[in-house]
């Protein structure tokens, strides 16, 4: 394994929620690790456990119905796990922070955004009110908002998708995080307001070395962003390598159909119009069983991934895969 | 290339009134959709491509008169819908349907797929109970649904089942022309990539003309023949699939491909991109639409609005200096 040294490892993991219907098993013993100053890229579909992943981590899942059920995570040599929730206050926010995917619902309608990005700085930095807010326009200045000053004073509802969610991400990296969550950072946005954020985000990380968790379902964006990718489905990690040669040899069938199923700008469109659909459906989490979760829509599936599931393992250097045939 | 066009636009406005300052001048108003003509040959897709607020939807809407058009005709096999009362109306829609993009608010959650299905058969006082069963039954199985599923409701479905449904709703009738709006954007790319397989399997079964609305570039140059470019209001870029992707002539076409974000981590990006925002519609820029964002900007785009201009054989666009 590379010996970079690890912001976040996240061993065996496990959330589940209880609902009147059953036990709904969202995460089920998920390992992952971040390198300090790459960027993760966890992708997946939606139910894949790719949300619940980054709210256990931030220790936001909602208790009862949800709960931790195993397993531990690692930061700076702490089980955030384990913590308390005085404790988790003071790295929430500070050194690791989180970004969502709607930036109108995540940011308060009735306060002016300049003093949304100060009050982390106020509570975390001991800053006073004079100098969070003047630390929180150069944030929202380096965030690329033109005429920082005064849109400072704005409320979220007079500026436009895109500066809502630049606000957000001057908001998460004021107090200069470790690790930044990004969940879904750009989905609600335009392809042009996408491609100056997923800009702006690489562009930060370079200069503050923060290492990003993104989440997102798009492979397209994981590609521009990401160095490692970890593929979710049905609440666990089927493979776990470097973008290249996750996109360049995916191994587990599952990827492999995703990135078959993605029309591709740069590849030839085949004469029928048709693209390679995985078929089926994803399985219901309250009815997982012992097998391989993907078996009933895998090509390669056999007696064996009926009663057995199948493990991250090491295929190649860095390159893990939960999958029996992959090669 | 004009031979049999299905549906033609002609010069389609959409106004929206709104009133604004001390005196609430009522004169004022939001051009969702501009002075758009565009027609749609029998058998092929149209892809109607831009961003959110570009007026899409808003078109597409019109077309089937469930957003009234401010002026401007639309013929549909020669007969102008624009000025058709009720009754007409009525009839026209059997040819003409619409798939909507969220599957979870399409469906009537109160109704049985089998109702769903079939209401249009009821509107129309078309056949027999018992034909009407087995016709819903027949269109069921096209579209990948099981018949026993007919008596469950839509809550029971995933999205991807209940994008099927609605797409059975809308072929239910056998209409020419099918209105595509975001059909595949609420949906997991595994299952999105099954209702495109499934949409062009139903066209060439059943000879459907669509007009496919989307704000995905990739999913419009797989699915669409011909391709159309919206922005402000305005069409900006027209071309076949093929053309317009191989040498896209709009500044704003080209930026719009170049933001979309390739799965392949090696590509080397290239680093010019859309600066700012897409300005309010309710105070559009003067001249071209496109020049506070363009780069290629000059004084005379912010004067002279530019018309859509053929630049070769089936190519049009309307910028005072295409790019090629």
């Amino acid at each position: 394994m590379n010996t970079q040294k690890e912001i976040l490892k996240i061993k065996n993991l496990s959330t589940h929620f209880k609902t009147d219907d059953g036990v709904v098993r969202a995460l089920n013993g998920i390992n992952l690790t971040i390198r300090n100053g790459e960027t993760l890229g966890l992708v997946g579909e939606s139910g894949s456990g790719k949300s619940v992943t980054a709210l256990s981590v931030m220790r936001l899942i909602a208790s009862p119905p949800g709960r931790i059920v195993e397993g531990g995570i690692m930061f700076d040599g702490k089980d955030l796990a384990r913590l308390s929730e005085s404790d988790m206050r003071y790295i929430r926010g500070d050194r690791i922070s989180m970004i969502f995917q709607e930036p109108m619902t995540s940011l308060n309608p009735v306060i002016r955004i300049g003093v949304q990005v100060a009050e982390s700085l106020q509570l975390h930095k001991k800053m006073s009110k004079a100098q969070a807010a003047k630390k929180a326009v150069e944030m929202l200045n380096t965030v690329g908002i033109p005429d920082a000053e005064k849109r400072a004073l704005n409320y979220p509802h007079q500026m436009s998708g895109g500066m809502r969610q630049r606000v957000m991400i001057a908001m998460a990296l004021s107090c200069k995080p470790e690790l930044l969550i990004a969940d879904e950072p750009t989905t609600a946005l335009d392809v042009t307001i996408q491609a100056q954020i997923i800009y702006l985000m690489n562009k930060l990380k370079e200069e503050s070395g923060t290492s990003i968790l993104l989440i997102t379902h798009d492979m397209g964006v994981i590609a521009e962003m990401a160095q490692t990718v970890a593929v979710m489905y049905a609440g666990r990690i089927v493979e776990h390598a470097e973008a290249g040669a996750l996109f360049g040899n995916p191994s587990h069938p599952y990827t492999r159909g995703l990135l078959n199923s993605i029309p591709n700008l740069n590849k030839p469109v085949p004469a029928d119009r048709k693209l390679q659909s995985i078929p089926g459906t994803v399985p219901n989490l309250l009815e997982l069983d012992s097998g391989c979760s993907y078996r009933n829509r895998c090509p390669l599936a056999t007696k064996h991934c009926d009663s057995d599931m199948p493990f991250l393992r090491e295929i190649r250097n860095d390159h893990l895969v939960s999958c029996f045939y992959a090669e | 290339m004009q031979n049999n066009p299905i549906l033609e636009i002609q010069n389609l406005k959409k106004y929206y009134p709104f009133k604004r300052g001390v005196f609430r001048k009522s004169n004022l108003h939001v051009k969702a959709v501009d002075d758009v003509s565009l027609s749609l040959e029998q058998g092929e897709t149209l892809g109607l491509v831009g961003e959110s607020g570009c007026g899409k939807t808003t078109l597409g809407r019109c077309v089937v008169r469930l957003d009234e058009p401010t002026s401007g005709r639309i013929l549909f096999e020669g007969v102008d819908l624009a000025t058709q009362n009720r009754k007409e109306l009525k009839l026209s829609r059997r040819n003409i349907q619409v798939v909507f993009q969220d599957p979870f608010s399409s469906l009537n959650p109160r109704k049985t797929i089998e109702k769903i299905i079939g209401e249009g058969f009821i509107i129309h006082r078309l056949h027999t109970p018992q034909e009407r069963r087995e016709k819903i039954r027949e269109i069921m199985d096209a579209v990948g649904l099981r018949p026993e599923q007919a008596n469950r409701y839509p809550h029971e479905f995933s999205g991807g089942q209940r994008q099927r449904i609605a797409v059975a709703r809308a072929l239910a009738l056998h209409p020419k022309l099918v209105i595509a709006d975001e059909p595949v954007s609420a949906l997991d790319v595994s299952i999105q990539a099954q209702i495109l397989n499934l949409l062009v399997d139903l066209q060439q079964e059943f000879n459907l003309t669509y007009l496919f609305i989307s704000h995905d570039l990739s999913v419009v140059r797989h699915i669409c023949n011909r391709v159309a470019v919206m922005y402000l209001g305005h069409i900006v870029e027209s071309a076949s699939s093929h053309i317009l992707f191989q040498r896209a002539a709009h500044p704003y076409t080209q930026a719009l491909m170049q933001a979309v974000p390739i799965p392949d981590p090696f590509r080397k990006k290239e680093s010019v991109q859309l600066e700012g925002d897409v300005p309010s519609p309710m105070n559009p820029p003067s001249g071209c639409p496109f020049n506070p964002r363009c780069r290629y900007s000059q004084e005379i785009c912010r004067e002279k609005f530019p018309y859509l201009e053929e630049l070769e054989t089936g190519h049009s666009v309307a910028c005072h200096f295409p790019q090629s």
